[in-house]
């Protein structure tokens, strides 16, 4: 034991500089390719892009932010994109049906809960792998909406929502709206991470579930938890978004969207195995991440040729992530693909 | 009545064929295609000219297509993966079939090996990300999703219009894509061709065995020495061939490079390969699994899309079918071992009198005694688990032991004890041939010989196959005791073909004839199962009229003869029955009469549990196995019977200290060797007005020198 101690610690000091440093290294990246592009992108320095960055980095981080929640959980969402579309969807459909905007809200969240719910007890109860439940259930989702819910893909505006696109427009004391609701969702995130029991059993679940079991924490009805507030932030996201532009389109689920939030959180340094990294890591993958899609756009590279590039750079954070945090092979399970 | 009603009800209804069903592989495959059944009987009747000859051809298209992903999809996830990105691989390998041949005009021949190879290599990548650097497969293959999508859509930009305005009319590729041989369609045919080749492999080729094992398990397989990632890396290069051949056909069958071709495929062929029951995490699956999902997937599609569903039902079905199934394979593969072992055992009726008395003043041939009081023991705290004890010509003493190994003792004095042979499984009865050969029964591995000088070799482990049991029969489970005739035939019996040897308490809870003898002949080496349906049939001995053997049911109580020769060839006869204890081994006697063992005595409760099996099933599901009732073996005798089936003598350990347990009995030169399998040493009894130059062997087949 003597003999052990010393050096264990030791690693964790390592390992503990090194992840400093791999923040750092995204954080220098970031600004590097915020520089580059300043210098020699036109119009990418302006006051107008700036806002459209951060509009777009809005919706992204808080979405970062519910997806960052689920993988510290050792899990993944790939459904947050239906949340993200459906519920709001729902809100403006039904208001321009005829009904009032807090009952509207009322059934969206519910129905965000319920889904939730869905999610959770496959993957907590069920034991169905997070990546393929999600993927299902995503679809399920997107499915109803498209079957049911909806008349058109784009769901309009109605004048029944008028004052609620002060969600996503305007400024408050001069910051633009939606980036106060990120940051909104950020402080919440933050301190529910960090200042509550729940939290903390997140932590302890996606570093060794097995482990968290035994101690006694109730892992499944946290990760079922996880799922619901991933869904919430998800449906916020959306509402946001359709605030932003007066209308949900909701064929945003067959986008790549999904992808550049499990970019934001990689990239951020929250490692897929679960149990490392928080609210910090979601901002600066989400400033580096909208940086690179603004300038991107400014190049007027074409959307299949931004999803490439986006492919490649994924690609390549999960490689160095796999290095970085490699997985568990202890805890690892069979299943897990 | 009630009884007799219950007797009926347990002799005629096949109560054990559930579980033997279950723990079947097939069962798994059974499901599915059940399910099959049902979807295709259901569309046939709501929706006219599903079955018809147009439509079916059509169907039969598509399903060779989306057969051929399904493979590839199978293979990965067999081998612990997954590959999202086939719907992309599709499309791409799509798109180089048409741009290959319209564009740039290459003949039929170049443009299919091309396509393969473009498809292999977009799966190689795949293979060398997921393979050798070890990463997730199911994010990896969602990124080279959309890389090989986006660059699908780049090319499309600039080539669709050019492979649009050509129409090639060549009969080669028109035959890939529209042909018929004797009406099946070529894509069908070549997916029926592959499919099987694809079974053999799997099921009968190393690769194949390899992928099955790394998918149980990655870490032993890469402890055994399989090449863990190379073998992932190859199932994920033929994930993408087997998609470009779907994709060959699909090209020359449509001739078209639409924008949303091969999108959402991923989801169609995944719901297929899970609903086939192909289980996610690897391991476990097969062809006919893949092609039965196939087609009912494309069965519900086909069908909804015909009935004029929305996208969005369409796709809520596919994934609401995906989750199901995907919840059922997870569940069932957790619980399987268990559910199984549930309704597994399959108690039945078994009615016996009530025992003779063993009391000390009650009388009668089994009165209690305390004679084996003061038995000699013989490698005391040296030996584990001599079930069987025998002596050769030259008074040697061989045990078996725990270990699998056969142990000697040496004459005179039987201090010096030495491993004669290691077999590997627990050795239970023995004996000699005319050539010293030492047989064994082995529990779990058959009938072994061993040479006078201590080689070890198999005699027979598998018998003739019964057409009637759902358990593969032809292996031995539990070979227990046997005998040697004079012509060298060997009988021996088979406790229990229904329980592995550990398990052997559960098939007396169970008493159904699960047993039988089988015999095997020395100079032709044949095996051949003599009769079945026994009730435990344990000890066997070789009559004296060396025409009949007589054999021990142990949980039957009784003992039996059956004819192997003479005027009543073939007949069973009961000798003795109602007895009050097990009867193990019997073994010839000096006076002609024959020992038996009596492993333990019955009692009143197991006695009465017997005639109730619904009791004993609710006591198999519902109470952990340490608590069952089960056959006592703690305390048992040795009996001395004649030809008639009379008890002429008993031998108890009254105060069961020296030699309560008794599996076996062996005479030699005036002493009677005892053995017994939960025992630590070997008895040796003096027995009074015996033969002291009494030697089995040389007493049946004259002395050698």
């Amino acid at each position: 034991m003597d003999s052990q101690w010393p050096t264990s610690k030791k690693g964790n000091k390592g390992m503990k500089r090194f992840r400093f440093n791999q923040q750092e290294i995204v954080f220098a990246v970031f600004a590097l390719l915020f520089l580059v592009f300043s210098i020699f992108l036109n119009g990418f320095l302006t006051a107008e892009n700036m806002l459209t960055l951060l509009q777009n980095v809005a919706v992204l981080g808080i979405l970062g932010l519910a997806m960052a929640i689920v993988v510290i959980g050792r899990g993944i969402d790939i459904s947050l994109i239906a949340a993200l579309a459906v519920p709001p969807g729902l809100v403006l459909q039904m208001v321009q049906n005829g009904h009032s905007l807090p009952f509207s809200l009322l059934i969206a969240v519910l129905l965000t809960i319920a889904f939730g719910l869905v999610n959770g007890w496959l993957i907590a109860y069920a034991e169905v792998p997070s990546l393929f439940a999600t993927l299902a259930t995503g679809l399920l989702l997107a499915g109803l909406g498209q079957a049911a819910l909806f008349q058109l893909d784009v769901v309009q505006w109605s004048p029944g929502m008028d004052g609620f696109e002060r969600l996503g427009q305007g400024a408050i004391l001069g910051i633009p709206t939606s980036i106060v609701m990120f940051a909104i969702a950020c402080l919440v995130v933050a301190f529910l991470l960090r200042q509550t029991r729940w939290g903390a059993y997140i932590y302890a679940i996606g570093d060794n579930p097995y482990a968290a079991r035994v101690t006694g924490i109730p892992s499944r009805p946290i990760i079922v938890l996880q799922y619901v507030i991933a869904a919430l932030i998800g449906c916020f996201a959306g509402l946001v978004m359709a605030a932003s532009v007066n209308s949900m389109p909701t064929r945003v689920f067959n986008s790549t969207l999904i992808y550049d939030v499990i970019l934001v959180v990689v990239l951020g340094g929250i490692g897929l195995s679960g149990g490392r990294g928080g609210v910090l890591n979601v901002i600066i993958g989400t400033l580096l991440i909208g940086t690179m899609l603004n300038g991107m756009t400014i190049m007027d590279i074409s959307y299949a040729g931004q999803n490439l590039i986006k492919g490649m750079v994924l690609l390549l954070a999960v490689i160095t992530d796999s290095f970085l945090n490699p997985r568990n092979e202890e805890t690892a399970q069979q299943g897990d693909i | 009545m009630r009884d007799t009603i219950t007797s009926l009800r347990y002799r005629y209804w096949p109560d054990h064929l559930l579980g033997e069903i279950l723990s079947k592989r097939w069962t798994e495959t059974a499901i599915p295609v059940i399910l099959l059944l049902i979807v295709g009987f259901a569309f046939s009747r709501s929706i006219d000219n599903f079955l018809s000859p147009a439509s079916l051809a059509d169907t039969a298209r598509q399903a060779g297509e989306i057969g051929f992903i399904g493979l590839g999809l199978a293979l990965v996830v067999i081998v612990g993966g997954i590959d999202l990105s086939v719907g992309s691989i599709f499309a791409l390998t799509d798109f180089c079939a048409l741009y290959l041949l319209d564009v740039a005009g290459w003949p039929v021949p170049a443009v299919v090996v091309a396509t393969l190879l473009c498809g292999a290599m977009l799966g190689a990548v795949n293979g060398l990300l997921v393979g050798y650097l070890r990463l997730r497969a199911f994010i990896t293959t969602l990124i080279t999703l959309i890389i090989y999508r986006s660059a699908y859509d780049l090319l499309i930009q600039r080539y669709s219009n050019a492979i649009a305005s050509a129409f090639p009319d060549i009969p080669s590729w028109d035959f890939i894509g529209a042909g018929s041989v004797f009406g099946i369609p070529t894509v069908a045919l070549a997916y029926i061709v592959v499919a099987i080749f694809g079974h053999i492999f799997m099921t009968r080729l190393r690769p194949g065995w390899h992928i099955t094992a790394i998918g149980g398990s990655r870490r032993s397989a890469y402890n055994s020495g399989i090449p863990v990632r190379r073998t992932i890396a190859l199932c994920y290069v033929a994930s993408g061939a087997l998609t470009s051949i779907g994709a060959l056909f699909f090209a020359s069958r449509l001739g078209t490079v639409g924008g949303d071709i091969g999108v959402g495929l991923e989801v169609i062929v995944l719901t297929a390969t899970v609903l086939g029951g192909i289980t996610l995490g690897g391991g476990k699956g097969s062809v006919a699994k893949s092609a039965v999902g196939v087609l009912i997937v494309l069965l519900i599609t086909n069908g909804l899309t015909t009935m004029n569903a929305r996208g969005g039902v369409n796709r809520m079905a596919l994934a609401g079918i995906l989750l199901v199934a995907a919840m059922v394979d997870i569940r069932w593969q957790k619980n399987r071992t268990r559910i199984i072992s549930k309704v597994y055992v399959a108690p039945t009726y078994h009615e016996l009198p009530p025992p003779p008395p063993t009391e000390i003043g009650q009388g009668g041939p089994f009165e209690q005694n305390d004679k084996l009081r003061n038995v000699e023991a013989i490698g005391l705290g040296r030996i584990e688990a001599p079930e069987d004890v025998i002596l050769d010509r030259h008074d040697n003493l061989y045990a078996g032991s725990r270990h699998g190994d056969i142990m000697r003792f040496l004459a005179p004095d039987y201090q010096t004890m030495e491993v004669f042979a290691h077999i590997g499984g627990q050795p239970l009865g023995m004996a000699f041939d005319r050539d010293d050969n030492l047989y064994v029964c082995i529990g779990g591995m058959g009938l072994y010989r061993i040479k006078p000088d201590g080689t070890v070799e198999k005699a027979t482990d598998e018998t003739n196959r019964s057409m009637r049991s759902v358990n593969d029969d032809s292996r031995l489970r539990l070979a227990d005791d046997l005998d040697i005739t004079d012509d060298g035939l060997i009988f021996f019996s088979e406790a229990t073909v229904r329980y592995e040897m550990d398990e052997w308490p559960i098939d007396g809870l169970e008493a159904r004839g699960n047993g039988r003898i089988i015999s095997y002949d020395t100079k032709t080496g044949a095996t051949r199962t003599e009769l079945r349906g026994l009730k435990f049939p344990n000890g066997i001995c070789v009559a004296s009229d060396g025409q009949s053997i007589l054999f021990a049911e142990t949980f039957g109580c009784s003992i039996k003869r059956y004819w192997f020769a003479g005027p009543k060839k073939g007949a069973v006869e009961v000798v003795m029955d109602n007895l009050p204890g097990y009867p193990d081994n019997i073994n010839l006697a000096s006076d002609g009469n024959y020992w038996l063992a009596l492993v333990g005595m019955r009692s009143p409760s197991l006695d009465l549990a017997w005639k109730m099996p619904g009791f004993r099933r609710r006591m198999a599901k519902r109470v952990p196995v340490d608590e069952w009732l089960f056959p006592n073996i703690n305390t048992g005798c040795v009996v001395k019977f004649n030809e008639q089936g009379k008890i002429v003598e008993s031998f108890w350990d009254l105060h069961g200290e020296n030699h309560p347990m008794i599996t076996s009995m062996r005479e030699h030169r005036g002493y009677l060797y005892l053995g017994g399998i939960l025992n630590n040493r070997i008895g040796r009894y003096k027995l009074d007005n015996a033969d002291p130059n009494f030697v089995q062997y040389d007493k049946r087949w004259g002395k050698q020198s």
